[in-house]
């Protein structure tokens, strides 16, 4: 089993198409890894099946980085 | 050029008859699996005997679309059967005709809810599957009315003038992921809505239309059936007349 590091970063990989050394804890989505507002929907789309969890819109707009995503993830995965 | 649905998964409102029900089978006979929805048990069940002996065959389920959370459902079913729905058809619609003056609450709401709001939850619910898929179509069935107005027919024509705007701005979020969007004008095509013309309104309504006729629904489900198909891949955002000449812009 990965850790929750690990599986977000890959869904930014996918998600955005972008190269894994890119994708480095503070990287910005929209700033550093070219993501558009689109994107970014998509991107919390994808964290939350692959976290089967529901992130409300408010909370979804504080996660712009990829330390945010993970912080978002382990703060509500054991919930 | 064949227009071949081959592998796609289309849901279509208010299939149950008239203009909906010729959408269907236009559909599955171009191999697309198509849900078809009725607002009850013995109008989906004639919707799957419609869709039996079709070749992408298919099946109709209950939907009440002003009923958001029985469209989370049905879209939820649908993607666990037939798989998410590459293909939309917005179709289900009502009208309750009456002059602006002495309209009622009930006849406005009403009609904005069928007719409008729930184009939009239905719409909403099956892009995410489409945007995973980088793939689909929604086509929207407005109206003549949504253009050109009509006497009597204030909510009617406001919401089918709305979905027309709703038409474009969601195309232009969604064309980057390979998602069009588009919308049917139909001019008057002769179905249980048009069942309630007299002679009279027929008549001027003929005077006017130059191709003569009133249109059939298979008029209708050809334009479909095109805008689905990969034929019409780069046309979104669009609405296309087809009202045998009624109107020209
Ligand atoms: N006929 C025309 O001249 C004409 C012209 C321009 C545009 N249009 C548009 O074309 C579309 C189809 O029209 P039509 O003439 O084929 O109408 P129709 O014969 O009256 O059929 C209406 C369809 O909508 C369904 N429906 C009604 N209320 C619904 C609801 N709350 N939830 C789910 N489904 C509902 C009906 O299902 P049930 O059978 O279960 O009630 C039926 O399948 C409509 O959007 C209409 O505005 C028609």
């Amino acid at each position: 089993m990965s850790s929750i590091e690990e599986r977000v970063k890959k869904i930014v990989v996918e998600q955005l198409g972008v190269k894994e050394d890119e994708v480095t804890s503070e990287a910005s989505f929209v700033d550093d890894l070219g993501a558009d507002s689109l994107d970014t929907v998509e991107l919390v789309m994808a964290l939350e099946e692959e976290f089967e969890c529901e992130i409300p819109d408010e909370e979804a707009e504080k996660i712009t980085t990829v330390q945010q995503a993970i912080d978002y993830v382990n703060r509500h995965l054991d919930q | 050029m064949r227009l071949q649905l081959d592998n796609q998964v289309a849901l279509v409102t208010g299939a149950t008859r008239g203009i909906g029900a010729a959408i269907a089978t236009v559909l599955a006979e171009a191999g697309a699996t198509v849900v078809g929805t009725a607002t009850s048990e013995s109008g989906a069940q004639r919707i799957s005997d419609a869709l039996s002996s079709t070749t992408g065959g298919g099946r109709g389920a209950v939907l009440d679309v002003r009923d958001a959370e029985q469209i989370k459902q049905l879209i939820d079913n649908i993607r666990d059967n037939e798989g998410a729905p590459s293909i939309l058809v917005n179709n289900a619609g009502i009208t309750r005709d009456g002059l602006a003056m002495r309209m009622s609450d009930e006849d406005w709401d009403a009609v904005i809810d069928t007719n409008l709001n729930a184009v939009f939850r239905v719409t909403r619910a099956v892009l995410r599957g489409m945007i995973k898929a980088r793939h689909g179509r929604i086509i929207n069935i407005g109206s003549v009315v949504g253009l050109m107005g009509n006497a009597g027919q204030i909510n009617y024509s406001t919401a089918k003038a709305g979905l027309l705007g709703m038409t474009r701005s969601l195309a232009r979020e969604v064309a980057p992921r390979g998602i069009t969007v588009n919308a049917i004008a139909p001019g008057f095509i002769e179905t249980d809505m048009t069942g309630e013309l007299d002679d009279q309104q027929r008549e001027a309504l003929l005077e006017q239309t130059p191709m003569q006729r009133l249109g059939q629904p298979g008029d209708i489900a050809a334009a479909v059936c095109f805008l689905a198909s990969p034929a019409a891949g780069y046309i979104t955002g669009e609405t296309l007349n087809v009202n045998g000449g009624l109107l020209m812009s």
